[in-house]
């Protein structure tokens, strides 16, 4: 375990003109950690995920990154070449609709292999087997390696999605609901999927959910955001089963048991 | 003798929001310590807070007051404010923890349920999955289960699961809700003699035991939960 965190965020805020993305929210990730961030649709999950992904400036408060040379850096003081090469790298991003993360017009194979070429690899031999080997790793068949996503149903492309951003071997993955709009069945595949990939490479990830289940199986620590704050965080298991603000308790109550 | 775990003047009440804020207090004042190499049982009727102290142990549950100080490596922590990072570390290294019911996961295989716990202590995958099918084996847990998820398992069946899932690790410190409720005689047998082991092997053991026969034969020290139940207020 090493005692530096990977990513900080201090007093991170986002307004939209007068009313709130999310307010003054703070914490350290580190390296291997999961964090899930729980909370009804418009409390700010989205919004601080984005904030804290470069993929929308916050309108004040400080989100720095330790960088593979251990180097500190802010994110927002980074140049926009530094910014898009950590994010075709170091990092991943996983969205909620994966039409939105893959290229539908270009092979699965080349989904994959694209984010290699980003990193210099210009060998199509080795860039078609890592891209095969990923393809695998998330269960897609080696003969669907040529198809268009286009081709894929909900799960599979959801899956050629996730295979996309970790073949980089990033350090940290956003995840923006990542298993939404799944059914059930293909949602366990994908979540175990997530566990094993998460725990096998050690990596650090951060995940916008509104599922509680998911929060419980994926994530170390939670936070719950109301109305663009962060109402109560800590240990996911202890939040769940010993929850203390009134919101995070409606929200434990309001689970459906089955 | 160690005393890994030290419990002092400790204190937890659930406040209900959705219940017009109303504060029920379960434990208070609970001082108690356990040794290494012995077995410490929480007495008391159902309802007296044995599971909440339990919980409390683990860092499940939050405490309002009070200290859980526990020896980890060479550090002592305090759970009760302990930061989650440290919580996760002290579960992977210190505190296991067999609780009642088996939580399934979808898709993960009861031999992989087993050796998750060892591979988080550090063990490689491929003897952790090893040692795990020797704790089935012993368990009398019948080998065709092995590669299933325990979804859907008879009660006892991922009650063994479970069992063998707390057992597998080395940690100095081991919480048990009802490992024997819900087993036959001859697997609460095996699990009297595996918590014996554990005796001799050093580990502090807490536990909660309605099984009498059991609790006789395990127990070294019991310790009277009703003596920690606060003052109802009127």
């Amino acid at each position: 375990m090493t005692d530096q965190p990977l990513l900080t965020a201090r007093s991170v805020s986002k307004f939209y003109g007068n009313r709130i993305g999310c307010n003054d929210v703070s914490f350290d990730l580190y390296p291997g950690e999961v964090l899930a961030i729980v909370g009804e649709s418009g409390s700010g999950k989205t919004t601080l995920l984005n904030c804290l992904s470069t993929r929308l400036l916050p309108t004040s408060g400080i989100v720095s990154y330790r960088m593979r040379d251990d180097t500190t850096r802010d994110l927002y003081r980074m140049s926009e070449a530094e910014r898009r090469f950590l994010m075709r790298t170091d990092w991943g991003f996983v969205h909620q609709n994966p039409a939105d993360g893959l290229r539908m017009t270009v092979s699965a194979g080349a989904n994959v292999g694209e984010r290699l070429m980003a990193l210099g690899d210009r060998h199509y031999g080795q860039i078609r087997e890592t891209a095969t080997d990923w393809l695998g790793r998330v269960e897609i068949a080696a003969d669907r390696v040529d198809d268009q996503p286009r081709a894929f149903s909900g799960g599979m492309r959801q899956r050629l999605q996730i295979a996309r951003n970790l073949v980089t071997g990033p350090r940290l993955v956003f995840m923006d609901e990542p298993t939404g709009g799944l059914d059930v069945s293909v949602q366990a595949r994908l979540l175990d999927l997530l566990r094993g990939l998460v725990q096998d490479m050690g990596l650090a990830a951060i995940v916008v959910t509104h599922d509680l289940a998911v929060a419980r199986l994926l994530s170390h620590r939670m936070m719950v955001m109301k109305d663009g704050h962060v109402v109560e965080s800590g240990l996911t298991d202890r939040l769940l089963d010993d929850p203390q603000a009134p919101y995070t308790q409606l929200l434990v109550s309001s689970i459906l048991q089955v | 003798m160690t005393t890994p775990l030290v419990v002092s003047e400790l204190s937890k009440s659930f406040t209900m929001h959705l219940q017009g804020g109303i504060c029920l207090p379960v434990v208070e004042n609970a001082s108690f310590a356990v040794r290494a190499g012995e077995c410490a049982v929480l007495g008391g009727p159902s309802g007296a807070g044995k599971s909440s102290i339990l919980k409390m142990a683990y860092g499940n549950y939050a405490a309002d007051s009070g200290q859980i100080i526990v020896q980890h490596g060479h550090e002592l922590i305090d759970l009760v404010t302990a930061d989650p990072r440290t919580i996760i570390a002290i579960r992977n290294r210190t505190i296991g923890y067999v609780s009642q019911f088996l939580r399934v996961v979808p898709r993960v295989s009861a031999v992989d349920i087993v050796a998750e716990p060892a591979i988080a202590e550090g063990l490689a995958p491929d003897a952790a999955r090893e040692k795990a099918s020797t704790m089935l084996a012993r368990l009398n847990l019948p080998e065709r289960l092995w590669q299933l998820p325990p979804a859907t398992f008879s009660g006892g069946e991922q009650q063994r699961v479970n069992i063998a899932r707390g057992f597998i690790t080395s940690h100095p410190i081991l919480l048990l809700d009802e490992p024997t409720a819900s087993l036959d005689r001859a697997n609460r047998e095996v699990v009297v003699e595996m918590i014996e082991e554990k005796k001799q092997a050093g580990t502090a053991l807490l536990g909660i035991f309605h099984d009498q026969e059991v609790r006789d034969m395990v127990a070294d020290d019991i310790i009277d939960v009703t003596g920690f139940a606060p003052a109802r207020a009127a």
